[in-house]
Order: C-alpha cells, then sequence, then structure tokens
C-alpha cells in the first residue's frame, strides 16, 4: 500500500515541478494546454481500467466524453427567460438551481446552474452506459470494438446533425463551473495557475480511486475475469455484472472529463465526439501499456500535451493511428507493461528473472 | 442424506442427444465417480450441473433448491463449485492471489468499498490472504505462494485449481477429469488428496477415465454410454457389470 501511495506522491512532485518550471521559464501559457490534457487523462485512466484490468475494449468512449460535454453545455448556455413564468421552471428558480448572467449581447439569460448540469449529465451518462453496455459487452473482441465503434458513430452524427446541439458548430458561451467558492474551471487566463491544480488534483484523486479499486477484492475479481472468464464464473463471480460496472465506471469518468473541459474551453464541438478521438484514446492506453495506469498516465500526459500544441501539426490523427498500428503489430501487449522492468532484467540475464521471488 | 439430486434431464445438440433422461443422486459426505467411453456426455453433464449449460428438460436439484436456470456464479455461491478438464487457472497473478480469487463468495467489498479503500476491507483482505495461506498449507504448496500460477508444473497446476475450489468453502466439488494428464504418482496423490478433502466433509462428485483411481477412491459409480445411465452401483459391482464391460470392451458376437 505504502508503494501505491509513493506513486501518487511522486506523481503530485511532477505536476508542482512543470508548473514550477513553465513559473521560472515565463511560459506559463503552456500551463493551458497542459490543464486540458489533465482532462484527457482522467478519461484516459478511466479507459485504462476498462481495457486493460476488465480486458473490455470501447472504441466509443469519445461518446461519453460528448454526451457529458454536451448535456453540460446545453443546460448551461439554454436560455429559460423566457419560460420564466412556466410551473417548472419558478420552481428551479426558487430551489436555486438556476443563475443568471448577461449574455454575450448585454440581454439577460437564465440557464441551469453547472452543479445540476453537471449531475444531469452524469446520470445520463451511466444511464445510457448501462443501457448500451448491457447487451454489448456480451460480446468479445472485434465484436465488442465494433459494437462500441457503432456506439461513438451515433453518438457523434447526433451531435453534428442537431440543431439545438449547434450542429456543426457546436455549443460556445458555456460559462465558468463554480466548483467550490473561489476554485472556478474556467479558461479565464487569470485563474490559469488554480485550474491546472483544481485538474491535476482531480486526475490524482481519480487515480487514487482506481489504484485502490484494482486492490481491492473486486480488482483481483476484474484480473480474473479477464485472465479465465469461465473460471471466475465457477469462482461465484458475476462476471457480466463485473464488466458492465467497470463500464459505466469508465463512462463515468469520460463524461465528467468532457463536462469540466467543456466549462474550462467555453464550448464543445462535435470532432470531440468523433471516432478518431475514441482510437486516440485507445491508442494511448494501448502505448501506456494496457494493464498499467501510470503508464496510459503519462503517456496521456506527454501525447495530448504534444498534440494539443500542435507538434504533429496535420498529422495528428495519423500520429496516433501508425501508434495504434505499430503496438498491435509489435506489442500487443502494450509498450509500458507493468512487468517490464523485470522483463528487461531477464532479458539482460536470464536466469535471475525467474520466479525465484522471495 | 442427498445433496444433489438430478433428475430426468436432457440436453440436446442439434441431431445428437447429448444426456438423455439422465438420473442419479449424490449423498452428502460421498465420493461419486462418473465414468463412461469418450463421447458418453460426461462433460455435458458436468456443464449441465454447474449452470455452464442449461438442460432441455429436467431438474437438478441442490441443497433443496432447483439450481438449473441458475448462472453459473449462482451455482458457485450456493456451495456447488467446480475445477476444469482443461486447466483454468488465472494467468498473471500468483498462486495465493489465484486462491484468493476463490474467497470471491465469501468477502464483500463492492466497487464503491475498493475504490474508497473502507477500513473494513482492509480486515478482510486479510482475512482472505491468511485463509489462502491456509490451503496452500492444507496442500503442501505454500512455497510456491508467490510464483506465478501458470509457471507452476503441470500437476501443481491441478493442485491450485482444487485449492482454488476449496477457498470458496463448498459443499459439493465437482473435478473434472482430476487426473487428466498427471503420471502415476501424481495420480495416486491426487487420489490422497480427494479422499482427504471428502474427510474434510465436503462431498465429491468427479469425471474421470483412470480406472484404479476411480475403483480406489469411489464410494459410487454412476457409468453413462450415449448419454443414458447404463449402470449405477458400488465399484466393485461395477467391475462386474455385464452391460458395462459390453459398453467398454465390446460385444463377443
Amino acid at each position: 500500500m505504502a508503494r501505491r501511495y509513493s506513486m501518487v506522491v511522486a506523481f503530485a512532485a511532477l505536476i508542482v515541478a512543470i508548473q514550477l518550471a513553465t513559473r521560472f521559464t515565463d511560459s506559463s501559457y503552456h500551463l493551458t494546454q497542459l490543464t486540458m490534457t489533465a482532462y484527457y487523462s482522467l478519461l484516459i485512466v478511466g479507459l485504462c481500467m476498462l481495457i486493460g484490468y476488465a480486458g473490455q475494449i470501447s472504441i466509443g468512449h469519445a461518446g461519453f466524453f460528448a454526451i457529458g460535454g454536451y448535456v453540460s453545455a446545453f443546460l448551461t448556455t439554454h436560455n429559460l427567460a423566457p419560460r420564466r413564468g412556466g410551473g417548472f421552471v419558478s420552481l428551479l428558480s426558487k430551489s436555486g438551481a438556476l443563475v443568471a448572467r448577461p449574455d454575450a449581447f448585454g440581454g439577460d439569460l437564465l440557464h441551469v446552474h453547472p452543479w445540476l448540469a453537471c449531475a444531469a449529465a452524469i446520470l445520463l451518462t451511466v444511464v445510457i452506459a448501462y443501457v448500451v453496455g448491457g447487451p454489448v459487452l456480451k460480446l468479445k473482441g472485434h465484436y465488442l470494438a465494433m459494437a462500441t465503434l457503432g456506439f461513438g458513430i451515433i453518438v457523434y452524427r447526433m451531435a453534428l446533425g442537431t440543431e439545438f446541439l449547434g450542429a456543426a458548430d457546436g455549443i460556445s458561451d458555456v460559462p465558468g463551473f463554480p466548483l467550490l467558492s473561489g476554485l472556478v474551471v474556467t479558461g479565464n487566463s487569470s485563474l490559469r495557475v488554480s485550474n491546472y491544480y483544481l485538474a491535476w488534483g482531480l486526475v490524482i484523486l481519480g487515480m487514487v480511486l482506481l489504484l485502490n479499486l484494482i486492490h481491492s477484492r473486486v480488482g483481483r475479481a476484474l484480473e480474473a475475469v479477464h485472465g479465465a472468464e469461465d473460471a471466475a464464473g465457477a469462482m461465484g463471480i458475476p462476471t457480466a455484472r463485473y464488466k458492465l460496472n467497470t463500464f459505466v465506471l469508465s463512462a463515468v469518468f469520460a463524461s465528467l472529463a468532457g463536462v469540466l473541459l467543456t466549462h474550462y474551453n467555453g464550448g464543445i464541438g462535435p470532432s470531440e465526439a468523433s471516432v478518431m478521438k475514441s482510437v486516440r484514446y485507445v491508442a494511448i492506453v494501448a502505448i501506456g501499456g494496457m494493464a498499467n495506469l501510470w503508464g496510459s498516465l503519462m503517456m496521456s500526459l506527454v501525447l495530448n500535451y504534444l498534440s494539443l500544441r500542435g507538434y504533429f501539426g496535420t498529422f495528428d490523427d495519423t500520429v496516433f493511428g501508425i501508434i495504434l498500428l505499430l503496438i498491435m503489430l509489435f506489442a500487443p501487449d502494450g509498450l509500458l507493461r507493468r512487468h517490464i522492468l523485470s522483463d528487461l532484467k531477464g532479458l539482460v540475464s536470464p536466469r535471475s528473472a525467474g520466479e525465484e521471488a522471495p | 442424506m442427498t445433496i444433489l439430486s438430478v433428475r430426468g434431464v436432457s440436453k440436446r445438440f442439434g441431431g445428437l442427444q447429448a444426456v438423455d433422461d439422465l438420473s442419479f443422486d449424490v449423498g452428502r459426505g460421498s465420493i461419486k465417480a462418473l465414468i463412461g467411453p469418450n463421447g458418453a456426455g460426461k462433460t455435458t453433464l458436468f456443464n449441465l450441473i454447474s449452470g455452464f449449460l442449461k438442460p432441455d428438460r429436467g431438474e437438478i436439484v441442490f441443497g433443496g433448491t432447483a439450481v438449473q436456470d441458475m448462472p453459473s456464479y449462482q451455482v458457485s455461491s450456493r456451495g456447488m463449485v467446480r475445477t476444469f478438464q482443461h486447466i483454468r487457472l488465472f494467468p498473471k497473478m500468483t498462486v495465493l492471489e489465484n486462491i484468493m480469487v476463490g474467497r470471491h463468495v465469501h468477502s464483500r467489498a463492492g466497487f464503491l468499498a475498493g475504490m474508497l479503500n473502507l477500513p473494513f476491507t482492509w480486515k478482510e483482505e486479510r482475512r482472505i490472504r491468511e485463509k489462502g495461506m491456509e490451503i496452500l498449507e492444507l496442500l503442501g504448496i505454500a512455497a510456491h505462494a508467490q510464483a506465478e500460477a501458470v509457471s507452476l508444473a503441470y500437476g501443481q497446476q491441478r493442485v491450485v485449481e482444487i485449492g482454488r475450489a476449496l477457498a470458496c468453502e463448498p459443499q459439493l466439488l465437482l473435478l473434472d477429469e482430476p487426473a487428466a494428464g498427471l503420471n502415476m504418482r501424481e495420480t495416486s496423490d491426487m487420489g490422497g488428496l480427494i479422499a482427504k478433502i471428502r474427510d474434510m466433509g465436503v462431498t465429491v462428485l468427479l469425471v474421470e477415465h483412470d480406472m484404479s483411481l476411480v475403483m480406489k477412491i469411489s464410494d459410487e459409480v454412476v457409468v453413462l454410454s450415449y448419454g443414458q445411465k447404463i449402470a449405477e452401483d458400488r465399484p466393485l459391482a461395477i467391475q462386474k457389470n455385464r452391460e458395462v464391460i459390453r459398453v467398454y470392451l465390446g460385444d463377443d458376437q
């Protein structure tokens, strides 16, 4: 357990070091992309739990990200002022669930509070994940991949074709998300540092939760399901329910990432739901070592940052496609496997690497 | 007293009647063996009893409850646990971790408790680990606790698989060809282990091809041929049964 949390502390130190480095090199504008990276990383670690530990692939997680983002964006920008007299709206208003603010044209805007919008987004995600995951997770291998891909495409086309979700333009003018007093998720550059720490703090919290889960009875059961599903069932593990719960959990991570990044960016567009985004997430988990939360997180940090800073230029999607291709060809278990150190030792001195552990 | 009762069970795969109106009982505290030539329906019957397959007709009553419509995990959690003809250990997990998975039905930490690392789970995990070590001691493989399970010798993997089933604290243990792939000495050790398990109060139902093992340890034997029961008796009587001899060795004519 000590080792589990010492890695967390080391990672937190890295996050602080990065912030200090940008401060002393006077390049704090990097923090914007690093904050966005944090929210994508939240999705990545959730997906890593699903792919690496429960052994179920999903090429549709951009869909869950988009569901979170769009629900939150719509509810916090849709003007309820014209219906102020209506019974339901006035009830919401009285219970403090609505907030008023001036819109971009000086008019007044009445919309759902971000907390309520966030809760609605997560709730909808949970419902959809259960409804989709129930039948889909009965499939295995390529069939599961294709079914989740189909789900991702459906969400993408719906985002693209729905007028009140802004169609191809998406939704903009999304307000900040006041999480706690003084702590607002917003792209406002004066709050850049606090947002950077807030975002990575949430990632670290998510990591702690998932690391705990991996080392629990449930984690052991998931590893058993992954390794030999029929034998896991014979040990009394409800395999279908465990896979479904992990699917929903990873969908919630994706959706929450979508909610927060949408508030941070001040908007969301259909490209966030695109299939290439889902492929990118799978590629990052794969290069991170599949069943390796830390590997996936580090790869997410590096690759998302490089991508968001535009280092891959017009080859952005190509890079992730190639990564996935190379991993599947040459290291189908992922690159940064958990036992990579002992594997390497085994290469150097084959005799010392066996199971002679004390 | 009967712990398991198979009543008029049938299962058809396309044109093949794999199990045909089969009935027998297993008495509590006994060792019962299912034998029969290849293709007699033994493994199908095992899959039906353990909930991996649903029978077309008939009832499987375990401890007074009809279980034929339950999924396998519910059957196991009721105390009827199986092993596999082809060893199905969990890869990438140590021997101890494999055994610890067997404690699943006797522990309760769920997703939320696991994620929040709630204090009650610490005690539970410690108990799971202790119980796992206890079982390894009992089986004489405690020295391999930290080895990757699938790296052990074949015979030891069999023992680990049985240990994992024992960790569930079953009332009825279903062993699918426990001696398959074992050499003579290992087979004899396996016989000793099965008898020891019975003496611990666990009823055993096994499918086995090794006749010397079956005849030595079984209290009763059921013989299957083409999905039907052709004999059910004590081992000595089975050896003299004309129908059984005919099925195994063929007719004079």
